[in-house]
This record gives structure tokens, C-alpha cells and sequence, in this order.
């Protein structure tokens, strides 16, 4: 039977994966970010995953104004990492689990979430960006090292999926994950965040507190992280912080307790504050 | 009929990118990402008028678009994640273009955010700003 195993929360800044691209990772503004993610990539190695359900949010690339799923599940056999306006990333293309994920999509409408099917999907560096966090620098002709189902979820436009409906997403995912008969092992990405504003005059807000708090909550008391309204991810954690909701559905994927065993907090990279979570599932 | 107050009106310095900014913005944001291709980026290179023209905007929306007035942009349903891609047309790094917006110099954002970013404190009221 597939397991969950992991859930892990990333926040998918551009500036980490160009800093990666630029092998300029050991300069005195990014040390600290990834000093943060050492231990993340030897945990990976030793926990490795078959396959990484990885929920982001697509920033005008694959989707522009004239289509916005809420959720969207990636179905194509693989994904080509796009030209954002400078350029594909160089990281290799990401392959997905064809059948799981068709199997995924099936089960989700059938639980009564009516996601859309991407059969044709080119991604962002919302997904890229945690993938190289978690598996280290990779060229294009290199393999991630493991398959990626994607599921990509509407930030831009208010209102995002709330919370509450973010977290039961993520049960839904884990009902259609424990009925897949393959002994694979998967993990759970819930990506973005941690609190920033990216525009007009209210620019570069960050909120350290609200952060951790939400960090604690999340973990052990998700009863209550599922309740936070939208007004207070705006108004507290900036207008993009509202990304977070994302991490609902890794946590919603997740047993009501599950142990913490990493976690990382900075400020900045770029405009944003980078937090970043390991909860292993002992399902 | 008039726009009813929402609850997310009252915060200071933002603009909230929701269906009425997305529907007045529509037009404004394709264009804006026509500039993510280097088709369309050659297309405004060669002729500013003509590559807008293509795109049915308000005469203020190309108004903002010439002036590069990146908080109007956004006033007139532009999203940042559009309008950043005229940044990148410019050859404006993102950090740069939120320095612009929020009115600071890049060397005085950049600091900002290096301590640690714009505090929350008296800024999450749009009364906390009218004081000051």
C-alpha cells in the first residue's frame, strides 16, 4: 500500500533557486538560507521518497488571467520547467506517477472535490524551487531522483481556497494515497509562504511571530491553523503570505500528531521570510 | 449599483487582487504577460503604441503603462505578478521594483529587509497610517 510517510512545508522564493542556478549559495546573504536545508537533503537521502505530491501555485505561467483553477492536479506524463521571462530554470524535467496520479484524480472528484485535469502543464519555479531545496543542485540532464505528482492551487486571485478547505483537501488526498496498492513511499509538499507582501506601498512586510506561531499550530494543533481566516493571512503575513494555505493541505494529508524534526526560520531572501518544516507520519 | 466595503479593504498600502481588480485588470494583465515572451517583448521593443493597442485598455491603464507608475498598475487592476514582468521588460529586479512602490530607495529597502523586513506594527490599519 502507498504511504504517506512525510510532510514537509517549503518556501519557494525565486531568488533560492536563481542563487542555486548561480552556485553563489556560500555568499554571506544566502549562508544562512541554506545552512537551514543541510539537514533537510541528508534526511531526504535517508527517507527517500517515490514519489512527492507537491502542492504549489502556478505565478502566471502555465495559467494566466484567462483561466484560474483552484485546485489543479498535474495528470501528463511529465513537465517541462517553463521560461518565466529570463529563461528555464536548468533543472531537469519533472516525471510524474501517471497512474497514481490519474488514480488520485479519479478518487478526489469521486470524494467530492471537483479538481481540474492538467494533461499538458509546463511549471514554475513554485515547483522547482522545493524540489531543488530537498534534492540539491541537479542539471537538465539529471533525473529529480523522484517522481512528482503536482497539484497547483489558486493564490493570485482572491479569494484562495480557505484554509479549512485546504486542510480537507489534504484528507481527501490521504484517502486516495492509502488506497493506492503499490508499496511506494510518498511524500507531501505544501509550498510558499512564509509571510510577505510583494506590492505597493506596503511592501516587504514580515511577520517573524505570526510565523513561528503559525509554525506551532500547524503542527500540533491543526484543529486550530485550519481556522485562520483570510483577512488575517492579508493583513498579518502581507497579501502573498496568503500562500500558506498551501501548507494546510500537506498537513491535512498528515495523522492528527506527527513529529517535528526539523525546522528552519530566516529573514530575507529577497522580500520574503523562508520557513521551512520536516513532520515525519507514522501512519 | 456600488461597490460594497469588504472586510479586506481596511489594510493600509495594498491592493487586494480579487474578481472586480481581476475583470477591470484583465486586459492590462495580458498584456502584461504577452512581455514574458520574447515575441511580445520584441513586439512593445519595436512599437509601444501598436503592441498596447493590441490589448483593450483603458486609455489610463496605458497611461500608467507609459508613466511606469507601478502603484497606479496596480489601482487600476494590474496584479504584481503581471505588472512585474514590465519590471523585467525595464530590466528591474523584483526587490527594486517593491523599493519603487513602496516609495523607498533600493539601498534603504534592501536594508529594511536585511533587518528583517517591514514590522506589522502600524500596518495593519489603514487609521495606523492616517496618523502618522
Amino acid at each position: 500500500m502507498a504511504k504517506i510517510t512525510a510532510g514537509i512545508a517549503c518556501s519557494h522564493v525565486p531568488a533560492i533557486g536563481v542563487a542555486m542556478d548561480q552556485h553563489i549559495t556560500d555568499q554571506p546573504y544566502w549562508q544562512p538560507v541554506f545552512e537551514g536545508f543541510e539537514y533537510s537533503r541528508e534526511w531526504n537521502k535517508k527517507n527517500k521518497p517515490d514519489v512527492v505530491f507537491l502542492v504549489y501555485n502556478d505565478h502566471c505561467t502555465a495559467f494566466d488571467a484567462s483561466v484560474i483553477p483552484t485546485f489543479a492536479l498535474g495528470c501528463a506524463a511529465e513537465f517541462t520547467p517553463a521560461d518565466e521571462g529570463w529563461g528555464p530554470r536548468p533543472v531537469p524535467v519533472v516525471k510524474n506517477h501517471q497512474e497514481f496520479a490519474s488514480h488520485i484524480a479519479q478518487s478526489l472528484v469521486l470524494d467530492e472535490f471537483d479538481i481540474t485535469i492538467m494533461n499538458e502543464m509546463d511549471v514554475d519555479h513554485g515547483l522547482t524551487v522545493p524540489l531543488s531545496v530537498m534534492f540539491g543542485d541537479k542539471t537538465p540532464e539529471d533525473d529529480w531522483g523522484t517522481l512528482v505528482i503536482p497539484l497547483a492551487v489558486n493564490v493570485v486571485q482572491y479569494p484562495a481556497p480557505t484554509a479549512n478547505r485546504c486542510y480537507a483537501l489534504g484528507q481527501a488526498i490521504r484517502r486516495a494515497v492509502d488506497s493506492w496498492d503499490e508499496d511506494i513511499n510518498v511524500h507531501i509538499y505544501g509550498t510558499g509562504g512564509m509571510s510577505h507582501q510583494l506590492q505597493a506601498e506596503r511592501a516587504g512586510l514580515i511577520n517573524a511571530t505570526w510565523d513561528q506561531q503559525f509554525m506551532d499550530i500547524l503542527v500540533n494543533e491543526p484543529e486550530k491553523a485550519r481556522k485562520i481566516s483570510h483577512v488575517e493571512f492579508l493583513r498579518e503575513t502581507g497579501s502573498e503570505g496568503i500562500e500558506m494555505v498551501m501548507w494546510l493541505v500537506m498537513r491535512g494529508a498528515l495523522d492528527e500528531k506527527v513529529t517535528e524534526v526539523h525546522r528552519h526560520y530566516h529573514v530575507p531572501a529577497s522580500n520574503t521570510a523562508v520557513g521551512h518544516l520536516i513532520l515525519e507520519n507514522h501512519a | 449599483m456600488t461597490r460594497k466595503e469588504k472586510e479586506y479593504d481596511d489594510i493600509p498600502g495594498t491592493f487586494v487582487f480579487d474578481a472586480d481588480r481581476s475583470r477591470q485588470g484583465y486586459w492590462l494583465n495580458q498584456f502584461c504577460i504577452s512581455l514574458s515572451k520574447e515575441e511580445g517583448r520584441q513586439a512593445f521593443r519595436d512599437d509601444p503604441e501598436a503592441h498596447m493597442a493590441k490589448y483593450k485598455m483603458t486609455e489610463e491603464q496605458k497611461q500608467a503603462i507609459r508613466d511606469r507608475d507601478w502603484n497606479r498598475l496596480l489601482e487600476l487592476g494590474g496584479n504584481i505578478y503581471y505588472t512585474s514582468k514590465l519590471g523585467a521588460f525595464d530590466g528591474i529586479v523584483f526587490q527594486d521594483l517593491a523599493a519603487m512602490m513602496s516609495g523607498m530607495s533600493r539601498e534603504d529597502y534592501r536594508k529594511m529587509m536585511v533587518d528583517g523586513g517591514r514590522s506589522p506594527e502600524g500596518n495593519r490599519y489603514k487609521s495606523e497610517w492616517e496618523k502618522k
